[in-house]
């Protein structure tokens, strides 16, 4: 990896109304023709092939752990005993549903369709990510990957708001705002920012939903104040608190500290080799420069594409600590200088970065004075 | 009424696939599906312009591989978000083991 700066220092304005936005669309970077690794018809169509077996395995043991770790802390609620239930609980229920949400809203998770749906609606509600909105704005992430103004899921804004980013290691600020957004959306408000990316026909479903989940909220909240316990709310609500570090741990690594503004996957997405635990948990979004790249092919294939075309791709991060060991210095140095992002280094088999997608001639010259 | 135009052998595209087809500045997108039957449509998505002939096609669904929006491709219709337009059909022949389409 080659640390560098961006020929173009300036302020980054990151709303969807702003003024990068109009610039990434005058410049050609929104909805822009991104760079694919060449590989045969033949073999992408087989991995792009659909199967219900590994989702439907995955999500048999997903819900009877989810079941089971509920059932326990709830049993032991009251004493210390419920503690490591409520843990494998809240990261079954705040966490692994980021990656259900992700797969299935791309619809390649099953083949079977109502499948896909199901557990995207679930997932949904665990996460709270409104199903309509969140599928809506995943497009544009697609589109736009990283690009300022027109990506609505940069995790980490230039320069990183630190405090934001620890607070939603407990979920804090994202389930706020979750929260809030829910409550206008059922109010019947959807927002100029929502209005850039959700059809017009979509918006009346955002808003139904996000009455039906007001709803379940009360009746919860309601539950816990008429049995003057917390228990409903471990089980419902805070589990998106107290189960989220692991879902921002891993999506942390999907993109920090690397390019903005550039349309080449290999410069704005990291690839981590993680633990069968987190890979299970994040249904393998670790090989996400293969996911963005190639967004038709399930998360059980994407070991695969990896192998096939590792040969194009920068070597991958070897750990979730050296992610971090990388990512954290970058965030910090960024404090003093927002330009500055980690350039990925490509293998000599790959092929080079186009000055199309990423002119750095005249950083690599700055960063080496 | 126009011309037919032919776009292809017919075992020029496996069963259950798709192949783009370039014509006179246009680009389309020819199917043959798992039945032995041929089918055409527009070559782009309708949501952002990407090639549909680099996505899947399952039973008689195309999927397009940069938003897995879903169009049927014997009709046109829009199946599945992103995708909210219709793609457009053309009519297709099989003679002497050519793929024909009419462009209208």
């Amino acid at each position: 990896m080659e640390a560098t700066l961006s020929a173009m220092p300036s302020r980054r304005d990151y709303s969807l109304l702003g003024r990068d936005a109009k610039r990434a669309v005058e410049t050609g970077l929104a909805a822009a023709e991104w760079y694919h690794t060449e590989v045969p018809r033949k073999q992408m169509k087989e991995l792009m092939q659909r199967s219900d077996g590994p989702a439907i395995r995955d999500t048999i043991i997903w819900l009877c752990a989810l079941v089971l770790s509920g059932a326990g802390g709830a049993w032991f609620w009251g004493t210390w005993w419920c503690v490591p239930f409520f843990f494998v609980y809240g990261v079954l229920y705040g966490s692994s549903t980021d990656s259900r949400w992700h797969e299935c809203g791309h619809g390649t998770a099953f083949r079977t369709q109502w499948m896909n749906d199901a557990v995207y609606q679930i997932a949904c509600f665990m996460i709270m990510r409104n199903p309509v909105t969140w599928r809506w704005s995943h497009t544009r992430h697609h589109t736009d990957t990283i690009i300022v103004g027109r990506d609505p899921e940069i995790a980490v804004m230039r320069p990183p708001d630190l405090l934001r980013v620890v607070l939603n290691f407990f979920g804090i600020v994202d389930a706020w705002h979750a929260m809030t957004d829910m409550v206008r959306n059922a109010a019947g408000i959807i927002s100029p920012a929502e209005k850039t990316f959700i059809p017009e026909q979509e918006q009346p479903k955002a808003i139904r939903i996000a009455r039906i989940w007001t709803a379940i909220y009360a009746a919860t909240i309601a539950l816990a104040l008429y049995s003057g316990s917390f228990l409903p709310l471990m089980l419902v609500g805070l589990p998106r608190l107290y189960g989220a570090w692991h879902h921002v741990m891993t999506g942390l690594l999907q993109h920090g500290g690397l390019a903005e503004n550039v349309i080449d996957h290999r410069l704005n997405s990291r690839t981590v080799h993680m633990n069968p635990i987190s890979r299970f948990i994040y249904w393998n979004m670790n090989y996400h420069v293969e996911h963005h790249m190639f967004p038709m092919v399930p998360y059980h294939a994407l070991p695969r594409l990896h192998e096939l075309i590792k040969h194009d791709l920068p070597a991958p991060t070897p750990s979730i600590v050296a992610g971090y060991r990388e990512m954290v210095p970058a965030f910090l140095r960024q404090l003093r200088n927002e330009d500055y992002f980690l350039k990925r280094e490509l293998p000599p088999t790959a092929k080079p970065y186009r000055d199309e997608f990423h002119n750095d001639n005249a950083a690599v010259a700055t960063a080496a004075e | 009424m126009s011309d037919w135009v032919e776009a292809c052998g017919a075992d020029d595209i496996d069963e259950e696939d798709v192949m783009r087809f370039d014509h006179d500045g246009r680009t389309f997108a020819i199917y043959r599906s798992p039945d032995d039957e041929y089918f055409a449509t527009d070559g782009l998505c309708t949501h952002e312009k990407v090639h549909l002939a680099d996505g899947l096609v399952m039973d008689d669904i195309i999927e397009c591989p940069k938003h897995n929006g879903r169009f049927n491709y014997k009709t046109g219709a829009a199946r599945g978000a992103p995708v909210c337009v219709n793609l457009r059909t053309y009519p297709v022949k099989r003679d002497a083991g050519k793929i024909l389409i009419q462009i209208g």
